[in-house]
Formats: structure tokens, sequence, C-alpha cells
């Protein structure tokens, strides 16, 4: 299971702001370890973000996104109270899944 | 039946059951169509190889696509990026960096209460045009811009 993220989500004006910060190397395969070795490529290639348990956002991305991405979307509905959620799956097939409550 | 074969009969049961569970999961369709990551289009090397490998065929580059991006980048591992689109009916934003060892770095597919409006950070090899594509009704548009970069953030 990957590292937690951090969401912040709040409403105004049946607009819901969704702000997510994820923790992840997001290595691209690119980079050399000290010692001259490549790392290999190890990067989040698949996002899911749910209001209330309805898919709202799904993004596919590659190894260019930076470390520990951020991403801000909007949705119209959702209120304090509601429940946003946001699911990461990487190229290991390693997994998260965060929630947050609609300030 | 001596208790190895009932221990590994249990543990066959209790893996197809498993497997049973997931596959219901995944019959649970969300009203987005859940596509598989397009691994071919995230390792197209050109704009023009990633616009065919999308199945983008001349995109309308259009003053409806506002795309705010920092003139300079001092690090090019993380260059904030925000893409509006103004034009009705968008379905998908993605961001690409011309000059990147692969040019497409995300795409966003959005259900049909989320706004056209996407933030995030992307990293740069160096000074780029980077494209915000937006499809909308079936249909491709785009804007770009250049960001010069100091230092380059692909790790290479």
């Amino acid at each position: 299971m990957g590292l937690p993220m951090k969401i912040r989500a709040t409403s105004k004006d049946g607009v819901t702001e969704v702000k997510v910060l994820m923790n992840h190397v997001m290595e691209t395969g690119l980079r050399k370890d000290p010692s001259g070795e490549l790392v290999p490529a190890l990067f989040i290639n698949e996002v899911t973000a749910k209001l209330n348990d309805k898919v709202v956002m799904q993004a596919q991305w590659g190894p260019a996104v930076a470390r520990n991405p951020y991403l801000a979307f909007k949705v119209r509905g959702g209120k304090s109270g509601d429940k946003v959620s946001i699911a990461w799956k990487d190229t290991s097939g390693d997994t998260r899944t965060d929630e947050a409550t609609i300030i | 039946m001596n208790l190895r074969y009932q221990a590994s009969r249990r543990g066959f049961l209790r893996l197809t059951g498993f497997f049973g569970l997931a596959t219901s999961a995944l019959a649970l369709a969300p009203r987005l169509a859940l596509a598989a990551w397009n691994k071919a289009a995230f390792e197209t090397k050109s704009l023009a190889d990633a616009y065919k490998a999308l199945g983008v065929e001349s995109p309308i580059a259009s003053g409806d696509v506002q795309l705010s991006v920092p003139e300079i980048a001092e690090n090019g591992a993380v260059v904030p990026v925000e893409a509006i689109s103004k034009i009705p009916n968008t379905t998908q934003i993605s961001f690409m960096v011309e000059k990147n060892p692969t040019t497409l770095t995300a795409q966003f597919d959005l259900g049909p209460d989320t706004l056209p409006e996407i933030s995030t950070r992307l990293k740069m090899a160096e000074t780029s045009n980077v494209i915000a594509l937006v499809k909308a009704d079936g249909k491709f548009y785009m804007a770009k811009k250049e960001i010069k970069v100091t230092l380059g953030g692909c790790g290479g």
C-alpha cells in the first residue's frame, strides 16, 4: 500500500474544489543513482477521483508528472460533509486510496 | 481425507473466492469508461507521434484553451501548469511537453459534472513548449506556451 496523500476538499456556491498532494517518487527510469546505475521507472499511472462514490475524474499519467504529485480540480455538486476519495495505482501495481470530508 | 488435502482445498477455495470478488468489483462499471493505461501513448517521443497514438488528427489552436504556466521554471523537476477550457462539452484535458523524452505527460478524463480545469505539476527536461490538449464533442483543440527551464528536471 502506498504512502498516504493529503486531500483538501472545500465547497462553495455549489462547486467543490479538491486539492491533492500525493506522496510518490515518480521515478522516470532515466535517473542514475550515485553509483551510476539507472533507477528503474516507478510512477503513478492511473488516478481515480470520486465524489460520494461516483467517479468524477480519471487520469492516466506518465513519468513526467512531478514527484509528490499535486492535483487540483473542481466538481459541480458536493456539499459540506460529503466525501471525496482519490485512488492511485502505480507501475509496480501498488495502490493507495484516501478519503476526505468536504469542508 | 487427510488433513493436508483439506488444507490445500481450503486454500484453493479461498483463492478462487478472492478472484471471484475481484472480478465482480470490476463489473461495477463506473460512469466514466475505465480505459486501461495507454502505455504506447505515454512512450511516444514527439508531438506528432503522441497525437497519432491518441487518435488526434489536427488539433485546432484555440484561445478558448487557457494555459497558465510560468515563463521561466527555475526547477524543471516541478513546473506548475494549469489548463482551463472554455469550450462547451469538454471531456478530456491533456498536457504534453514537446521536448521531454516522452511527450505525453498526463491525461485527465472528466465526468459530466467536473469543471474543465486542471492544475498539476510536471517535470520538464529542458526549455520546451508545453501543450494543453482539450477534447470536446469528439474534436481536439490546443494551446501552447514555451517555458524556459533553467535546471532540467527529468534526471537524465
